[in-house]
């Protein structure tokens, strides 16, 4: 089960950083402010900051950016990153074309 | 501890709408959600807000949603829901089908919903990468889609900022009476008092209404979706079949996200965690391929699967509790829980806060249910 966490407002305005520019999810192209804005509306976890913005949800499936984005949800949050659950890994672990995966477990 | 006004278990998109409707009715709920938000069905959905081939008694919650509600919803929430009302296709390949969509049809006229069958040729003009499989379908224009995981956080980042608490990672165990009636609830780390208890935990709802004597006739059941790589845009319109074997729709980001089934779903293994099965994203793909080849030449780039809540009589029970006042069940969606969420969320809020939803929830009565004889 996941850490209790009370999903309390974050106190002032959001305050944009010099770097909110930088990109961090690159098969989305999700930036850095996106994802501490994410934080700020109440995404407190992976896969919530994953379904709110797409950050690791495009072709590598988050292998580049997960450990980038969980080090930023900690640091916005006040945890140390492993405190921030990774977001769940699923099969295929590489894309696989349609017209191959519908040949799976066909009898000749 | 200070006394909830209202505690919602269950961080769905029921339960987040059931918060965002209550706060505007100035009513402070706290949802108690064991996993994060959207853990459940609400993020593993197809996305399919429709109104064509619903049960008689759900139809006026899906048609009252759309009507009213989702066309301005992300106006509303200040998020984009990404919906989009391009209406159904329910794809026939034989004769059999065909029948299967006459029936349906013909039910949602005399509901007066706007439902036709269409031939091959108005199938293809509305959607042209259709296979020459198809030899007609039905065409529910007013229906559509919309992301279900944008639609439960922007659902809960509302009711957030209006004041409704929310708190995960904490899961729910029984429900505590006082004198008779509601008093609050237990949880593994603790207990929260409240008069009111509104259960919006899927197929969890019931083992905890067991606590105080209640049971809800449903079942799980596990089935499976997917989701391809980044298309060039091809159609706006949410497709299922006759034939049951697939339904889906392309998303505004442009992957499509497609859910089928393969008949074995009731007999899976009893097993906690929603896996994947290695036999159902072969099957939904032969599904698809045989009515939209083009689509084969895109990337499978993930697979997951979750839990249906399914009723006896396949409709939810959006009731109170006659033998427990301050209890109030929103569970058993049986697989269409999130194209009418924003109507339930809303009748819902006002059951609870005045007992009389402008929507009659007579049809949703946890009683309802008789023998046969
Ligand atoms: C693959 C798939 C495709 C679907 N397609 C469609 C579709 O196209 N259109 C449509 O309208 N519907 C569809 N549905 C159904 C829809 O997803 C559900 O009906 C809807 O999400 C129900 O929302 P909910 O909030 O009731 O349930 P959930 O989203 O399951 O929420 C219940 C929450 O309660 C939490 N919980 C459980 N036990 C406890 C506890 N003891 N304490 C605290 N919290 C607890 C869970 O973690 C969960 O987050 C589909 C479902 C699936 C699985």
């Amino acid at each position: 089960m996941t850490m209790k966490m009370e999903r309390k407002l974050i106190q002032g305005d959001f305050i944009p950083r010099a770097d909110d520019e930088l990109i961090v999810c690159r098969c989305e192209e999700i930036t850095q402010g996106e994802i501490r804005k994410a934080v700020y509306d109440g995404m407190f976890t992976m896969n919530e900051v994953k379904r709110y913005l797409r950050a690791g949800m495009g072709l590598c499936q988050g292998q580049t950016c997960s450990g980038l984005v969980q080090k930023i949800i900690a640091r916005e949050l006040g945890l140390a990153p492993g405190e921030v659950e990774i977001s769940t890994s699923r099969s295929p672990a590489r894309p696989i074309q349609m017209k191959q995966m519908a040949r799976d477990g066909v009898k000749k | 501890m200070q006394k909830k006004e209202v505690i919602i278990v269950g961080g769905g998109v029921i339960g987040c709408a059931i918060a965002y409707y209550l706060a505007r009715l100035n009513v402070k709920a706290l949802v108690i959600e064991s996993e994060e938000i959207g853990h459940g069905g609400s993020s593993r959905n197809g996305g399919g807000v429709r109104q064509s081939a619903r049960d008689p008694r759900e139809l006026p919650l899906a048609m009252h949603a759309i009507r009213y509600i989702w066309p301005n919803l992300s106006d509303e929430l200040g998020v984009d829901v990404e919906y989009c009302q391009e209406g159904n296709l329910r794809l026939a390949k034989t004769e059999e089908h065909i029948k299967i969509l006459e029936r349906v049809i013909a039910q949602g006229i005399s509901l007066g919903l706007d439902l036709r069958l269409i031939d091959q040729k108005e199938v293809r003009e509305i959607c042209p990468y259709v296979s020459d499989e198809v030899i007609a379908a039905s065409y529910c224009p007013t229906d559509g889609h919309g992301n279900p995981m944008v639609t439960t956080l922007a659902y809960y980042k509302r009711a957030r900022e209006m004041g409704a608490e929310f708190i995960t990672g904490e899961m729910v165990q029984s429900i505590l009476i006082r004198k008779g009636k509601v008093g609050g609830i237990k949880t593994n780390l603790g207990t929260y008092e409240s008069d009111q208890v509104i259960l919006a935990a899927g197929y969890e709802s019931r083992a905890i209404a067991n606590t105080v004597g209640i049971d809800i006739p449903m079942q799980r059941t596990l089935v499976e979706a997917l989701v391809t790589d980044q298309q060039p845009y091809m159609f706006p319109q949410m497709i299922g079949t006759a034939a049951s074997d697939f339904y889906g729709h392309q998303t505004k980001h442009g992957s499509f996200v497609f859910g089928g089934m393969t008949g074995l779903e009731p007999y899976g293994s009893e097993v906690d965690n929603p896996i994947t099965r290695s036999i159902t994203a072969p099957s939904i793909c032969r599904a698809i391929l045989g009515y939209f080849p083009a689509i084969g030449q895109s990337n499978i780039v993930r697979t997951w699967s979750g839990w249906l809540d399914v009723c006896a009589d396949h409709v939810p029970i959006l009731s109170k509790v006659d033998e427990l006042p301050g209890l109030t069940l929103a569970c058993a969606f049986s697989g269409h829980g999130y194209g009418i969420a924003p109507a339930v969320g809303q009748s819902m809020a006002e059951l609870v806060v005045n007992g009389s939803p402008s929507l009659s929830l007579d049809a949703f009565r946890y009683d309802r249910f008789q023998p046969k004889s």
